[in-house]
């Protein structure tokens, strides 16, 4: 069994260098401390991902993205194909599990300053990657045309409208028009199969790539404490070492996606009608919500400007310093911690979770 | 240069038409400077709907409103004055029955108000001397009537019960009179009430089963015609069904009978039976057909509310539990549907007939409830399903775990 698998990697070898592959899994090592658990979610995002890909590209052969058959096409999928409630489920729930991890993710890169240089780009290919995953969802929610999903696409999109100079645009881009019509639901069909799977292929390769070749960050606290010699620098192999242990974390997910599948089918609702009256609690989905309340909670009028406006350019603001932070901390990049940044990590997080909260309430 | 010149003439031409100041009906630039009650109609009539066609005073009480003079309210002037009560009804018919003058205004409105009105109970008592009684003005108002449709004016539909209540639920007005001043209370207990404050404007209200300007109570035999406008199933089957004789030799007023008049409540279905609520057993009683009949229609619609309630029940079990059951759920909305055909049926009298309906129902909720039993077996599947893959997770999970402990235990030897 070793002769043949030595067999085929010299195979493989001899044609595109595959043993410098096996070399680098070899050699690749992860560092041991007390932060070494988040190391894990980067993979279980991806894993997630996967997921998202192949119970995608399952629905796909059964979905009809037209405002005529979608519901019924999502409803047919759920009681007539065999274990299509189990990949429509898995898909709705892993959605949001990849978004929760990939929140964890991006908050315990964060806050262990694993932005610093020369992690840069890993760290601005990972923000765009979260961008898209947003996207996924926002663009997937109204896929199945059902009567909450229609209006807060309406809701959503018309935030989009309310940016200045480039907001109509925008809105009418997302939409294929003034409203939400068929036409955006073919649109955000694209948007959900080809132009994000596109960009996220691109980033996501990008995002590897520079772990790989950069390796895993260490906190500066524990390099401190290496260098001063009160801990010792300890690694663990990547291959099997490492991967097993992503491997168990994977198993688990898929029991937990598993076990929501079958107690908690995601459910369908009613179907889209254009003309009816939009019902009460319309309200995006949970990553949203904090944007939501906001938005909410801001009065009509903030100086000259429109309350909303004020939020959405807020956000805005928010987003791109979150995603620049790495040239902003550069001290970090020197092993110097700037509470500043912590403390503005801190308020984000709490910020985030004290608004869902507030309107789940 | 010539043409521009014209362009604005006509424009100052028009303009000066739009704007030209309608010429002084004295009327009411006189009554307009009088104090209480001889200023009320210059005052009420600017909303009247007389006035928004372009009629004044004169058209309706005769003079010159061109006269500035008291000569104006001259007989020389053609000046009728105030009717009296005895004389309203002819006096607003000098245009509401002239087809041709109406025409001019409103093609659509009728113009036999007057002739209806005189077979009206209204009608013959104010012939008989009798001013207490209800003329044109009572209902419509006096120099502030607005069409029909206005939803201020007292004979909107709307409107029409405490209109008729001014009077009818008035004891003292009513003295002398033989009817009840109960009506309109009962009828604002009943259903058809309930509707029209919903906003259902096709609700029926007091002039819809009594007429408006030819008012009357319905005659006993013609109660079923009447509720028949509207229930036009109910009074097909109850004219075709043994009851519609049997009251008539009776004495009976059909519907009104079981559902009485004003205080019209919402039906239910222990009416129907010997039960303690039915009605059936005001009149039959334990031997007779009529009795017998009610006993199995109150069984049959009782055997397909079970059969409907089982059904439901089960697939919102399903449906909670997640299960897909739109399908089935849709198809029981025919049980439903079989439901209200029976309750209809009711009024034919023919059990054989209800039951058919009935059974229908039971078969549909039959399939139904089959439907929410094999939607919880899937739900019980696909929960042991799970099961079996946790076991499987959790081997694989403890596996991976034993191999990494082997595998670093090795590498720390």
């Amino acid at each position: 069994m070793a002769s043949l698998y030595r067999q085929i990697l010299n195979w493989l070898d001899e044609r595109f260098g595959a043993g410098a592959v096996e070399d680098f899994l070899r050699h690749k090592t992860v560092p041991i401390h007390r932060h070494t658990i988040w190391y894990y979610f980067g993979g279980m995002t991806l894993f997630l991902f996967v997921i998202q890909v192949l119970t995608g590209i399952l629905l796909l052969l059964y979905y009809r993205p037209t405002p005529d058959d979608a519901f019924e096409s999502v409803q047919h999928i759920m009681t007539q194909v065999r274990f299509g409630w189990l990949i429509r489920s898995v898909h709705s729930w892993s959605a949001n599990l990849m978004i929760f991890t990939a929140f964890v993710h991006m908050f315990s890169v964060y806050f262990l300053k694993g932005y610093r240089k020369p992690r840069e780009l890993t760290w601005i290919t990972g923000m765009l990657l979260f961008f898209v995953l947003l996207g996924f969802g926002f663009s997937g929610y109204l896929l199945p045309w059902n009567t909450l999903a229609f209006f807060a696409t309406k809701v959503g999109t018309e935030m989009a409208g309310a940016i200045p100079v480039l907001g109509k645009w925008l809105l009418v881009f997302l939409r294929g028009g003034e409203e939400v019509t068929g036409a955006t639901l073919t649109r955000f069909f694209g948007f959900h199969v080809a132009v994000l799977p596109g960009l996220a292929t691109v980033l996501l390769a990008m995002h590897l790539l520079l772990v790989q070749h950069l390796g895993m960050s260490v906190p500066p606290g524990v390099e401190r404490a290496t260098a001063e010699g009160r801990a010792t620098a300890r690694v663990m192999p990547f291959f099997p070492n490492f991967l097993l242990r992503d491997i168990i974390g994977w198993y688990v997910a898929l029991g937990v996606l598993g076990a929501l599948a079958a107690i908690f089918p995601w459910e369908l609702g009613t179907k889209a009608d254009l003309f009816a009256p939009a019902p009460a609690g319309i309200r995006p989905e949970w990553y949203f919500l904090f944007m939501f309340q906001t938005l909410k909670l801001l009065p009509a009028r903030i100086f000259f400007l429109e309350g909303e406006l004020v939020g959405l350019l807020g956000f805005s603001l928010a987003a791109a310093i979150w995603v620049v932070v790495p040239f902003l901390d550069y001290r970090a990049g020197f092993g110097r911690v700037t509470r500043f940044f912590t403390g503005l990590g801190i308020f984000a997080l709490g910020f985030i979770v004290a608004m869902s909260f507030l309107a789940l309430w | 240069m010539k043409i521009t010149a014209t362009a604005v003439a006509l424009f100052l031409w028009a303009l000066g038409s739009a704007f030209a100041v309608s010429p002084q009906d004295s009327c009411v630039t006189c009554h307009s400077a009088l104090e209480g009650k001889q200023a009320e109609p210059a005052r009420l009539f600017a909303a009247d709907v007389h006035r928004q066609v372009g009629l004044g005073c004169a058209d309706c009480h005769g003079g010159d409103p061109k006269d500035e003079s008291m000569n104006a309210m001259s007989r020389a002037k053609g000046f009728r004055g105030a009717p009296k009560k005895a004389q309203v009804p002819e006096f607003c018919a000098r245009c509401h029955a002239d087809i041709a003058y109406m025409r001019r205004f409103n093609p659509k409105l009728r113009v036999d108000q007057l002739s209806q009105y005189l077979t009206s109970v209204h009608g013959k008592r104010l012939k008989q001397g009798d001013t207490k009684v209800a003329a044109c003005v009572d209902c419509h108002g006096v120099h502030n009537m607005l069409p029909a449709s206005d939803t201020r004016s007292p004979v909107h539909p709307t409107n029409v019960a405490s209109t008729c209540a001014r009077c009818h639920a008035d004891a003292e007005h009513m003295k002398g009179y033989k009817t009840p001043t109960d009506q309109v209370a009962r009828y604002l207990k009943s259903v058809h009430a309930e509707m029209l404050a919903q906003g259902d404007t096709a609700a029926p209200t007091c002039s819809t089963c009594h007429g408006n300007h030819g008012a009357t109570p319905p005659g006993v035999t013609s109660v079923a015609n009447v509720c028949g406008t509207c229930h036009v199933f109910f009074e097909q089957l109850f004219v075709k069904s043994p009851h519609q004789a049997a009251f008539a030799r009776m004495g009976l007023p059909g519907c009104v009978e079981c559902h009485s008049n004003h205080e019209i409540v919402k039906p239910a279905d222990d009416w129907v039976g010997v039960g303690a609520k039915a009605v059936c057993v005001n009149c039959h009683a334990v031997g007779d057909k009529g009795y017998a009949a009610a006993q199995k229609m109150a069984g049959d619609l009782a055997r397909l509310k079970t059969f409907l309630g089982r059904a439901e029940e089960i697939l919102g079990t399903a449906e909670r539990s997640g299960m897909g059951v739109s399908g089935p759920k849709v198809e029981l909305t025919n049980a439903h549907e079989a439901l209200v055909k029976a309750r209809v049926n009711v009024h034919s009298f023919n059990e054989p007939e209800v039951r058919k309906l009935t059974e229908q129902g039971v078969d549909i909720a039959q399939k139904a409830y089959q439907a929410g039993v094999v939607a919880l077996r899937e739900r019980d599947v696909r929960r042991k399903g799970l099961g079996i893959s946790l076991i499987f997770i959790v081997l694989a999970v403890s596996g991976l775990y034993l191999k990494i402990r082997q595998i670093e235990s090795g590498s720390r030897t």
